[in-house]
């Protein structure tokens, strides 16, 4: 006998297959997002804005309005739709290779501006379209296809950590780090996406979460092994952490402190 | 009223209600005055952290049904280059203003024609150009502005308006066209952002990995400049009505032939000025018509040889084409374009 459906395609989502790869969680975190847009019923009045790399057919997999922006620069495009559209809701899909490097610059001056938008940060350490080459995120001996030997200091410098970046500017209103890696993570995850749209639709400011990602294909692990690769190693260096919430119950004892796994 | 004001007001006129800028000499003018002047029309003026970002919000703007404009100098506009390819490439609309300046490089902020191939020939890569205008007085910076929102809307094409800094910084009389209303944002057949009831989602985007699909793309916007040059080709011509020699000039330089050629004629040399008003389209047919009446075409430009290569493909031989340039921000005199023609003609 038939009941009740408890798990459906979310309406903000479209029946394109996605192309992501097995054991990535792009997918995951695509329906984080169409969830919370269900969820908030605000379809109508979205626009995405995909990026450039892996997520750059976002487009065509959610259910809004969208725009395909220029390598990095989606937090600009979203400020030119948000600044003649303030009733829209507007929000960034990028990749590590598309914020953390090209488009550094943009994300740093919209979180400045107290742009209201919202950026979904994609983190998966690689540069994943083009086959693995290191981004700003590659972790210290990491092999990419351009860090043969494992990335070192001497060549590459340190990782970068976006959202301790992010955490010193103050036009930024929800900040928060997170994982897809099972599913109590991404019931966490889940609630910052729907937390960080929310502060846009109440006009707090900039919002992101940072959503730390797998990628075994340029990994070049299975998918359990990418998933306990995230767990193990990437976890370490990029800490799970709600780093700004204005909708915290207990904000001065737990919306700083990093959660321990 | 000073050049770069006129654009402003030329802008407000034409119904822009947001501008994204960044300082950039000799065109900071105009964000300036668009920083008190948009917030009184009900617009929006926001300054970017870069020229990369400022023609990036223009894009999403323009996505979102905007009127947007951005203004920029030489150096400023290579870093737009990026986002004007985007532009083309998603075909949707805006104005770029290109107040140029001496290069290449940081060059010098002295008035030069110089940016004539990164604005007609093309718009970052790929295969499609912007529209380009390039007017040659504070009242028609004014005018060309005012209706460069509707050209590109026509079109789907984005718009430069070329100048250079003696145009921008000069003060001449204008008749302003009166500003009415105009919204913030309307909602085209195209745009994103103006709620989804009773349409389908709409897609602003340059990705096409097919072949075919891509190659249509580039067709269509070939057809569409194909359209532009059937409907809106301009230029004018003053002097003689049969000239020995035409003298081809454009914005600032034409300025200064309008006075050659009064010269030429108080001389009895029957001189005429054939001066391109849009660059893209280019009036090659007129030109070509003239020079197949007349000896001798002096090209005169401030640069060392671009607008030239128009005029040369445009006259395909029918009479020879001479090049007098000056470039990095010196200004070719009357006397000096005198002296060429009194040269060119043996007399």
């Amino acid at each position: 006998m038939r009941g009740e459906p408890i798990y459906e395609c979310p309406e903000a989502l479209t029946d394109t297959p996605l192309r992501y790869c097995p054991g990535c969680t792009h997918g995951i975190a695509h329906r984080l997002v169409a969830e919370t847009i269900d969820q908030l019923g605000v379809r109508d009045r979205t626009v995405a804005v995909a990026s450039v790399g892996c997520s750059v057919y976002a487009y065509e997999y959610f259910n809004t309005d969208s725009v395909q922006a220029a390598h990095g620069r989606a937090p600009a495009v979203a400020t030119g739709i948000k600044r003649v559209r303030p009733d829209a809701v507007v929000f960034t899909y990028q990749g590590d290779g598309d914020l953390a490097a090209i488009g550094l610059g943009e994300v740093l001056q919209a979180a400045t501006r107290a742009e209201n938008i919202t950026v979904i940060f994609i983190n998966n350490g690689v540069f994943g379209m083009t086959r693995g080459q290191m981004a700003p995120t590659t972790l210290l001996g990491q092999k990419t296809t351009t860090t043969p030997a494992g990335r070192t200091v001497a060549e590459a410098g340190f990782p970068l950590d976006v959202c301790r970046i992010l955490d010193q500017i103050d036009g930024v209103a929800y900040l928060s780090r997170e994982t897809a890696i099972d599913p109590k993570h991404v019931m966490r995850a889940q609630k910052a996406v729907r937390k960080a749209f929310q502060a846009q639709l109440d006009g707090l400011g900039f919002s992101l979460v940072e959503i730390l990602s797998t990628c075994p294909h340029c990994w070049h692990m299975s998918p359990i092994e990418a998933l306990e690769h995230v767990r193990t190693e990437v976890i370490a260096r990029y800490p799970l952490k709600v780093f700004r919430d204005p909708y915290a119950e207990k904000p001065s004892a737990d919306s700083g402190a990093t959660r321990t796994e | 009223m000073e050049g770069n004001e006129a654009v402003a007001e030329g802008a407000i006129a034409g119904g822009c209600r947001a501008f994204f800028g960044y300082p950039i000499t000799p065109q900071s003018q105009i964000p300036e005055y668009m920083s008190w002047r948009m917030p009184q029309v009900g617009g929006i003026y926001l300054q970017a952290e870069s020229e990369v970002a400022a023609i990036n919000m223009v894009y999403g703007a323009a996505a979102a049904g905007a009127r947007v404009m951005t203004s920029s100098s030489s150096p400023g506009i290579s870093l737009m280059q990026e986002g004007l390819s985007y532009m083309l490439g998603a075909e949707i609309t805006g104005v770029v203003v290109d107040i140029a300046r001496g290069g290449p490089g940081l060059g010098n902020i002295g008035a030069a024609q110089s940016d004539y191939w990164i604005t007609t020939r093309g718009a970052g890569h790929g295969d499609g150009s912007t529209l380009v205008l390039a007017p040659y007085s504070v009242q028609e910076l004014h005018d060309i502005t005012a209706e460069s929102f509707e050209l590109s809307e026509r079109f789907r094409l984005p718009v430069t308006v070329l100048g250079d800094a003696y145009l921008g910084q000069m003060r001449e009389p204008c008749l302003l066209r009166p500003v009415g209303d105009a919204p913030l944002a309307r909602q085209l057949g195209w745009t994103v952002g103006g709620g989804l009831e009773g349409r389908d989602r709409h897609i602003v985007n340059s990705l096409w990995t097919n072949l075919e699909v891509m190659e249509q793309m580039n067709l269509r916007m070939a057809d569409r400049l194909a359209r532009a040059k059937a409907e809106l080709t301009r230029w004018e011509e003053y002097g003689a009505p049969e000239p020995e020699i035409v003298l081809c000039a454009y914005g600032i330089m034409a300025r200064v032939c309008e006075t050659v050629v009064d010269w030429c004629l108080e001389r009895g040399i029957a001189a005429k000025l054939f001066r391109p008003i849009s660059l893209v389209p280019f009036p090659d047919q007129a030109i070509r018509s003239l020079a197949g009446r007349a000896k001798h075409c002096l090209v005169v430009e401030l640069s060392l040889g671009q607008f030239i290569e128009d005029i040369r493909l445009s006259v395909q031989g029918l009479c020879p084409v001479s090049h007098y340039g000056r470039t990095g921000g010196v200004v070719c005199t009357p006397e000096d374009v005198l002296d060429h023609v009194v040269e060119i003609l043996g007399r």
